[in-house]
């Protein structure tokens, strides 16, 4: 290696310091912890006690476990189908607002903003089977619509409901991919009499299968560790007087509360490693998947 | 007819999207025996609400405690996002596309894995019932932001730079005074990114705070519904109050910082 270039070496190693600390401390090494921590029973108050693989046994053979896994893998495929699928809607009808497209981005954008604990105390209220907002305006058709916060059958609905008004996030990326869709096959699929909804299938589409498909995966892995609106609505100090929370019970609730308010921390290690090659089996689905369907730019197909 | 029906679509995704707010706002200035009327305007008029709820709770202390903790999260994630990303886009060493890749790769790790066992690194450190373990992390780097800052370093003219170098400049010099001052918009995008992501946090503060005096605003939030909230005292309209002044400073925030935030998040997506 030449002086300049070993120079550069230790340069950009001592910027990269920082993060290298960082990975150590807050990712690798707690990682591993962990994995050790997995196989103990660990309160805090004694050290941790060497178990083997009994917290994975327990975990495989728990009620609660299988119930917040049930309630989770459900509530992400309600979730993601239907947030995908508004957002590309939202950004289809924003593409052709013209000059006021930045007004309307605004509009879809500010509930993103909002505080999700903020988010869940006003939604309890407009989700309210007897006198909320939402029962009122589906009553205007003729409709009578559930108990969105008290019905178990109903809770994971209105929970999918609310997430869709935070679907803003992902219309201004795809608004920001069709924008990039080039114009001339647009004409040259209308020269061939192509409908518009043909169009769709066979010129949107392939042209932001790309962004649509990296919107899918990072909405399933969040979704699938989903905590703070249901934690907020039916966890906490609540959980004692709604007995609905079951419904409610997602995988990092339960988590959170083996952890943290029962201070099991060897079991709920292993019930992150339980989460974690969920998501990973789930995500290489996904990537597989993708080889069949997404469409990159200057790739041949 | 064509733009009658997107008007129309406009108009009614406006309406949607809009109309929970001014529910909020409205039902927030209702007395207790109207705050379930759904009625577009309050009547009668009880601003009362606000005083109510600050007199309850001490509210001004969880203010005070979100913008230190934001501010401290947001300025940490900036400086080390930046350094670490100034790293990999200029200089070349061995392992370095091995590194960036463990970087993207730790993007994609659920947080919720690492919960517990960073929880003990802080219990074991006696810092696990202060607010530095909802910051202090930040100091070394966060990897989506060291991801965006780094499209925004490679983006920079490279022949500014080399120009420099052969001028003598070294490295930190380079970073300080050419590419800081050039990755401005970067560095805001972070900076509001982590800002807006520090004051909705609630998982954090739920783990780590346990003095009321501590609790950030999602956190002291949740209290006032856990009190206030049906089965408490039923007294939604503090709770609205309450969830009202949590997020009016986010919305000022997009209204000053609405192109910042639209550009980080389509920078999210630029590398397929």
């Amino acid at each position: 290696m030449t002086t300049v270039s070993r120079r550069e070496s230790r340069a950009g190693l001592l910027f990269l310091l920082p993060w290298v600390i960082g990975f150590l401390a807050f990712t690798a090494g707690p990682m591993l912890f962990s994995l050790w921590l997995s196989l103990t029973h660990y309160d805090m108050l004694k050290p941790p006690d060497f178990i083997g693989l009994e917290n994975y046994r327990e975990a495989l053979v728990d009620d609660r476990v299988a119930t917040a896994l049930w309630n989770t893998l459900v509530f992400t495929a309600l979730h993601v189908p239907a947030q995908i699928v508004l957002a590309l809607g939202l950004a289809a009808l924003l593409r052709r607002a013209g000059r006021s497209a930045g007004f309307f981005r605004t509009v879809l954008y500010l509930p993103v903003m909002t505080p999700p604990v903020a988010l869940a105390a006003m939604f309890l209220l407009l989700l309210n089977g007897q006198n909320g907002a939402i029962n009122e305006f589906l009553g205007w058709f003729g409709f009578t619509g559930p108990n969105w916060t008290t019905d178990p059958a109903w809770i994971k609905p209105g929970l999918v409901l609310m997430s869709l008004w935070t679907v803003g996030s992902t219309a201004v990326l795809y608004l920001a991919a069709l924008t990039r869709v080039p114009v001339e096959r647009y004409e040259a699929a209308r020269l061939d009499g192509a409908s518009p909804w043909r169009q769709f299938w066979h010129v949107t589409l392939p042209g932001i299968s790309g962004t649509v498909y990296f919107t899918v995966v990072v909405n399933t892995i969040a979704s699938l560790q989903v905590f703070t609106e249901a934690y907020t609505m039916f966890f906490g100090a609540r959980a004692k007087q709604s007995s609905d929370g079951d419904a409610a019970l997602f995988y990092v609730i339960h988590l959170f509360r083996e952890a943290f308010e029962s201070l099991r921390m060897g079991y709920a290690s292993a019930l992150a490693w339980g989460l974690f090659v969920v998501i990973a089996v789930i995500t290489a689905v996904q990537v597989r998947l993708s080889r069949r369907y997404v469409h990159y730019e200057g790739e041949r197909s | 007819m064509k733009r009658v029906a997107t008007g129309l679509g406009l108009l009614a995704v406006t309406a949607a999207f809009l109309y929970p707010f001014w529910w909020l706002v409205s039902a927030s200035l209702k007395d207790r025996a109207h705050v379930f009327d759904n009625s577009l305007l309050p009547s009668p008029f009880s601003p009362a609400n606000y005083v109510e709820v600050w007199r309850a709770v001490p509210l001004l202390t969880w203010i005070a405690n979100s913008v230190a903790v934001g501010v401290a999260a947001a300025a940490a994630a900036t400086v080390a996002s930046a350094l670490v990303a100034f790293g990999f886009a200029m200089f070349r060493f061995p392992g370095r596309n091995l590194l960036f890749g463990v970087v993207l790769a730790t993007m994609m790790l659920p947080g919720a894995v690492t919960m517990v066992p960073v929880y003990l690194e802080w219990h074991a450190l006696g810092l696990a019932t202060t607010q530095i373990p909802l910051w202090a992390q930040n100091l070394f780097g966060a990897a989506f932001y060291i991801f965006l800052l780094r499209q925004f370093f490679l983006g920079l003219p490279r022949e500014v730079f080399d120009a420099a170098k052969v001028d003598g400049a070294n490295a930190w010099r380079l970073f300080v005074s050419m590419a800081l001052p050039l990755a401005r918009p970067g560095l805001i995008v972070v900076f509001v990114f982590e800002l807006k992501a520090a004051w909705t946090d609630l998982i954090k503060p739920l783990i780590y705070l346990r003095e009321p005096e501590l609790y950030t605003l999602p956190r002291g939030l949740k209290t006032v519904l856990d009190r206030f909230g049906e089965g408490g005292e039923a007294q939604w309209e503090l709770v609205l109050a309450a969830s009202t002044v949590a997020t009016v400073p986010m919305i000022l925030l997009f209204l000053v910082a609405q192109r910042y935030f639209v550009r980080g998040t389509v920078t999210q997506h630029v590398e397929q």
